[in-house]
């Protein structure tokens, strides 16, 4: 069975790339556009992984990795943070709020499917 | 035993001593008449010629006396004398009287005069030269600090001030709402303007430095520290605090004797540039930050187009739609980013900002003058002048630029006459150096412009067009042959006209230095003292006054006018001064308006009682207040306490009832009155402040007859004004 992969972003020319990505590695990928989307999305469709960029309407990334680590039921989710600040600071805070892997935008595409197979331990 | 009394009995003692002779004599004479038997004289005769011996011994042996004592008694006594006066004027020498021997010893004791004398005009000529040296070094100090572009605040241990500059006082004295508050002053504390925890944490840290260095047994007293705070008006300092040191420190904090006993701070304004690099910085961060997005979006595309070959038709416009989008908003950004850090460029050239006008006039003034010495008349004139240009440049090299093109032409191209204008042309300055008439190649004018700017007069390493670039600028050579003019042509950043223009010393008047400082304050501790046992000599004072617009505070007049000044170790801070008009809607009254001259337009604009009243309240801080009939104006203060909310609770004294203390048998304590019993010239009467000044010098004249009657302390005066304030009640 394919994995399946959250993108959550509210920038339609990133997500335009990630996506096509993925599903040409084979994903089942969905897409939210903002924070309220993303957290209705991981709760309805349980997705394996969830990319999560921190800067987005309505809720951003932090809170949105805050919501999902609050509730057991979706303890086995990955979340993958995305960020275009790339501070020291914001990094150890997304993990510290249970991301369990941080990537800082400019990424290259081979690194971000690395990091993808990593975290859902492919 | 009294001279007078040894006279009177040595005279007597030489009385009996002829009587008892003669005596003696009397009885020889009979003793031998009895032997004779009756050859002789008659008794009678014997008796008298006896008498008239007796007489006349006693005649001579006072006359003895009295020159005897004239010889040796009188004439030491008047020599004590005149030594006693020599001990008050040295230029007094004794008179040589007397005995032979007592001769000798008054010149002795004169040369011992001359001694002293030449040793005492000696002293006193050391102690004039000392004393103007001491004054130069003072005036020099002055001015030094006066010319100063960072603020110096010097103060004791208890946050007294002892001294500050022209500099400190306007940036420091601004209150809350950037007007004049006087919160800065001679003894005054300067926990006022900065936060007391804030300095008390600062004076640990150098006592601290003090201390280590004493634990490491290199006995060091140093250390300086900083720290960066705002003023009441908002304004961003960076204090640098370095200890002051002395031998009569707290003991424990003591290091080979020495110990802080005071603090200098130095102050800069750091808010323009602090302003300058917080904009910068965000910047920096907007590029860096706002990039990552589009550069994300940039490289997952191409790396999709470069990595999938055989993508679908549409799939790949999707990709190049992505590419074209993102490029152009980092475009976009990239170009907001550059054109709001060229302002800032270049920063480490001492850029300034002038208004385009007044360096055109500058550079005219400089050219003309230049030559008119060396009797080669250049005319320049200034055209076009778009008087509302701002320009951030290096003014110095700038000028320097004009001049050394303008002289070039001169000389190598013998033009008479050169035009300055300066228009602007966008968010640009067009600024143009013009002539009639004679061309030059564009080779000989690129020369010009490169090479290094060297005179007959002067030499710079740099060239014109480097200073231009300085200012972010470029310069280039034109010409329009139909106008036949050529021109150097200059395009500069305009730049905004700046918030915080340098603020001007306002010089102080002609032969009148400002109190600015007082060092003996260094010997002041607010906490040993309890205020009431204070010296009267040692405390400070605010001497105020007030107009207002009737008599009856109880009816509704109020307060118009306050004018203070202030007393700091028995000096009256003429510079120091507290003087505000107050609105007010009560009515003026006629015979108000007679005493004052205070009119309903003057009042128009100027700020109500509630704003003024905190003011005051700040400038009276920490003193005692000084008041003639001060009950009437308190009375009109603590009126307003309620609406205001300021209470004026320090103690006040009342030259009014000095007065009356001073001079009980007086029937008149009015002001006048009282300063011209006490030899004080009264000028500028009925302002408040002058009213405030005269009071002031009164006071300070009462104190030392005070001091007399032995009223010493604020307790004392504040007792004695009780009683006579009572008495005169009882009356």
């Amino acid at each position: 069975m394919s994995k399946k992969i959250l993108i959550a972003d509210d920038e339609q020319n990133i997500v335009i790339s990630i996506e096509f990505l993925l599903r040409r590695e084979g994903f089942e990928v969905l897409v939210a556009g903002d924070g309220e989307e993303a957290l209705a999305k991981v709760r309805g469709e349980r997705p394996d992984l969830v990319l999560l960029d921190v800067m987005m309407p309505k809720m951003n990334g932090f809170d949105v990795c805050q919501a999902l680590r609050a509730d057991p039921d979706l303890a086995g989710t990955r979340i993958l943070m995305l960020t275009a600040k790339g501070r020291d600071t914001e990094v150890s805070k997304g993990l510290g709020l249970g991301a369990d892997g941080y990537m800082t935008k400019p990424f290259s595409t081979k690194e971000l499917l690395a990091e993808v197979r990593k975290l859902l331990g492919m | 035993m009294k001279a007078s009394h040894k006279r009177v009995l040595a005279a007597a003692a030489v009385c009996l001593l002829v009587l008892g002779l003669v005596v003696a004599t009397a009885a020889l004479m009979l003793a031998g008449e009895a032997d004779a038997g009756g050859n002789g004289r008659s008794t009678e005769e014997r008796m008298v010629a006896l008498g008239a011996l007796v007489l006349a011994a006693c005649a001579l042996s006072c006359w003895g006396v009295y020159r005897l004592d004239a010889l040796y008694a009188g004439a030491p006594l008047r020599m004590a004398e005149e030594l006693k006066a020599t001990l008050a004027h040295s230029g007094l020498r004794l008179a040589e009287q007397g005995a032979s021997e007592l001769r000798l010893l008054a010149q002795a004791a004169n040369q011992l005069l001359d001694v002293r004398e030449a040793r005492e005009n000696d002293v006193a000529e050391r102690i004039r030269e000392a004393r103007a040296s001491l004054e130069e070094e003072r005036s020099r100090l002055a001015a030094l600090m006066a010319d100063l572009s960072q603020s110096v605040v010097v103060c004791n241990l208890d946050g007294r001030v002892l001294l500050y500059n022209q500099r400190a006082k306007q940036e420091l004295s601004a209150g809350p709402d950037g007007r004049n508050a006087e919160l800065l002053g001679l003894g005054r504390s300067i926990y006022t303007v900065f936060d007391r925890a804030l300095i008390g944490h600062a004076l640990e840290r150098l006592q601290q430095a003090s201390s280590e260095g004493a634990a490491v047994d290199s006995p060091k007293l140093v250390g300086s520290t900083q720290f960066v705070t705002a003023t009441p008006a908002g304004r961003l300092l960076r204090a640098h605090m370095s200890p002051v040191l002395g031998g009569d420190g707290p003991h424990h904090a003591q290091v080979g004797g020495l110990s802080v006993t005071g603090f200098v701070l130095v102050l800069e304004d750091v808010t323009s540039s602090n302003e300058r690099h917080a904009r910068r910085d965000a910047l920096i961060q907007s590029l860096i930050e706002g990039g990552r997005g589009p550069l994300g979006s940039l490289r997952a595309a191409g790396e999709m187009l470069s990595d999938v070959p055989d993508m679908a038709v549409e799939q790949r416009d999707r990709f190049l739609h992505v590419i074209r989008d993102e490029a152009n908003a980092l475009s976009a950004q990239f170009e907001k980013a550059a054109s709001a850090f060229s302002n800032d460029l270049r920063e480490r050239w001492l850029l300034e900002e002038i208004l385009g006008g007044e360096l055109l006039a500058v550079a005219a003034r400089g050219i003309g003058e230049r030559r008119a010495s060396e009797r080669r008349a250049l005319a320049v004139k200034t055209e076009n002048v778009d008087e509302d240009v701002w320009l951030r440049v290096d003014t110095f090299g700038l000028l320097q630029a004009l001049r050394y093109l303008a002289l070039r032409l001169q000389d190598e191209y013998q033009v008479r006459e050169v035009r300055l204008s300066l228009m602007r042309s966008g968010h640009l300055a067009q600024f143009d150096l013009s002539w009639l008439g004679t061309f030059m190649n564009n080779e000989t004018a690129m020369s010009w412009l490169q090479d290094p700017m060297t005179t007959a007069s002067e030499s710079s390493p740099l060239s014109v067009s480097d200073v231009i670039e300085r200012c972010n600028g470029d310069i280039w050579f034109q010409r329009e042959r139909v106008s036949h003019r050529a021109f150097f042509r200059t395009m500069l950043p305009a730049a905004a006209a700046p918030k915080d223009l340098p603020r001007a010393i306002i010089a102080a008047a002609e032969g009148e230095r400002p109190e600015f400082y007082d060092f003996d304050l260094f010997n002041w501790s607010a906490a040993s003292h309890e205020l009431d046992d204070r010296p009267l000599a040692e405390l400070s004072y605010t001497v105020f006054d007030t107009e207002t617009t009737g008599l009856q505070p109880s009816q509704g007049d109020e307060i118009i006018q306050i004018g203070a000044t202030r007393i700091v170790n028995r000096r009256l801070l003429r510079h120091e001064c507290f003087d505000q008009l107050i609105n007010s809607r009560c009515r003026l009254s006629p015979q108000s308006i007679e005493v004052h001259g205070i009119t309903r337009e003057l009042l128009v604009g100027q700020p109500t009682i509630d704003i003024v009243l905190p003011k005051f309240q700040a400038f009276c801080a920490d003193t005692v207040l000084v008041g003639h009939n001060a009950a009437f104006d308190m009375r009109f203060l603590q009126l307003k306490e309620e609406q205001t909310g300021v209470r004026f609770d320090q103690p006040v004294l009342d030259t009014l009832l000095l007065s009356a203390i001073l001079h009980p048998n007086q029937t008149a304590h009015r002001l006048e009155a009282i300063a011209e019993r006490l030899g004080v010239s009264v000028f500028g009467r009925h302002t408040a402040l002058g009213d405030a000044v005269v009071t002031g010098e009164v006071f300070l004249k009462m104190l030392p007859l005070l001091a007399e009657m032995g009223i010493k302390t604020l307790r004392q005066a504040r007792e004695a004004s009780q009683r006579t304030y009572l008495a005169r009640l009882k009356y």
